[in-house]
């Protein structure tokens, strides 16, 4: 608790620091490779057709 | 600063759509940019997106075959969160920006939010939480799983993906069906009703301000109060587009950091900082100032 009330101004780096882990997890688990994916094909989904 | 923004907006939303080349021959971007996010709501199916909307990208990982965390996407809502908040909404999104510029064409008696703002404000979570995430996972067409915000609701991959390339693409236009129908309506829905209410989408429906809305209180960039100047004349609330008190600015989850509360300030006591958590303390209206 302490730790977290004295820290928490620096929240938003923690923040920071566990968005770029999850980015190395999501790197290392090949997820990155599935949103291009999908991203470079016509989602037809997203615009009313499929 | 109501210029200032305008303008940030006009730039990023032409910066993250501007492969032309797409919108003249309705396909769209296929290179290595894709890899990545943009912060706010922009359809990768825009002919004109060189990056992936942050939400469709969260779908795609949660519709795959099993269950994986999806770490790709969280990582881009934890940078993104907690540098910028909700300050992503107010001026690095393109579909704020349409909703923005709809609110500015006169209409009669004009709201800042909906009757009934206090149950409607929920609104984004469940649609986060069933469309977005449950609906992901568990909802099929065919032998995959869809993604049912995009499928469903998202009047944004309407605006700038469906429209354009509905457009300039025939094979395309020759498909259009009930579901292209469906998502058409609520799109003039929500525009027409942009022109009313403030920023409908993102006050109710929106996932990813849900999502941003969360950081608000921890956020790098934030809305500072010097309350030693402060003269409490509260010109700050009545500025304030969604209705927000003054110590609600800047940490409220509604908030979305689009500064007019900042240019409304005669004494200059609010204004944009970047040195993370602050709190503003509760400040009553001063009686001798109307």
């Amino acid at each position: 608790m302490h730790f977290w009330k004295s820290n928490r101004r620096f929240a938003w780096l923690w923040g920071t620091l566990i968005g770029i882990t999850f980015i190395g997890i999501g790197i290392m688990q090949n997820q990155f490779a599935l949103i291009w994916r999908k991203a470079v094909m016509i989602c037809m989904e997203c615009i009313g057709i499929g | 600063m109501k210029k200032l923004r305008l303008i940030v907006q006009l730039i990023f939303t032409i910066f993250t759509n501007g492969y032309a080349y797409g919108f003249l021959n309705g396909k769209i971007y296929q290179g290595s940019f894709k890899y990545a996010c943009v912060p706010g709501l922009n359809c990768y199916s825009c002919p004109g997106a060189i990056a992936s909307c942050p939400i469709g990208a969260l779908q795609a990982l949660l519709n795959q075959r099993g269950f994986k965390i999806p770490f790709g996407a969280l990582g881009f809502f934890f940078i993104f969160g907690s540098i910028f908040g909700r300050f992503v909404c107010g001026w690095l999104c393109p579909f704020g920006l349409v909703q923005d510029l709809l609110h500015k064409i006169p209409f009669p008696n004009k709201r800042k939010r909906l009757p009934m703002h206090n149950i409607l404000k929920y609104g984004k979570y469940a649609v986060l939480i069933f469309l977005v995430c449950i609906g992901s996972m568990i909802l099929f067409g065919g032998f995959a799983k869809i993604p049912a915000f995009c499928k469903y609701l998202c009047p944004s991959g309407t605006l700038f993906g469906a429209i354009p390339l509905i457009s300039a693409n025939e094979s395309l236009r020759s498909q259009i069906g009930g579901l292209f129908f469906w998502k058409l309506g609520i799109l003039f829905f929500i525009l027409i009703l942009s022109i009313k209410v403030y920023r409908p989408f993102c006050q109710y429906l929106c996932p990813l301000g849900a999502i941003y809305g969360w950081f608000n209180r921890f956020s790098l960039v934030q809305i500072y109060h010097e309350k030693e100047q402060c003269i409490s004349c509260m010109a700050c609330e009545k500025a304030c587009p969604v209705a927000l008190s003054l110590s609600e600015i800047s940490t409220s989850p509604e908030c979305i950091r689009c500064g007019r509360c900042v240019a409304a300030c005669g004494k200059g006591c609010l204004h944009f900082s970047g040195r993370g958590n602050f709190v503003i303390e509760k400040v009553e209206k001063n009686p001798d100032i109307r």
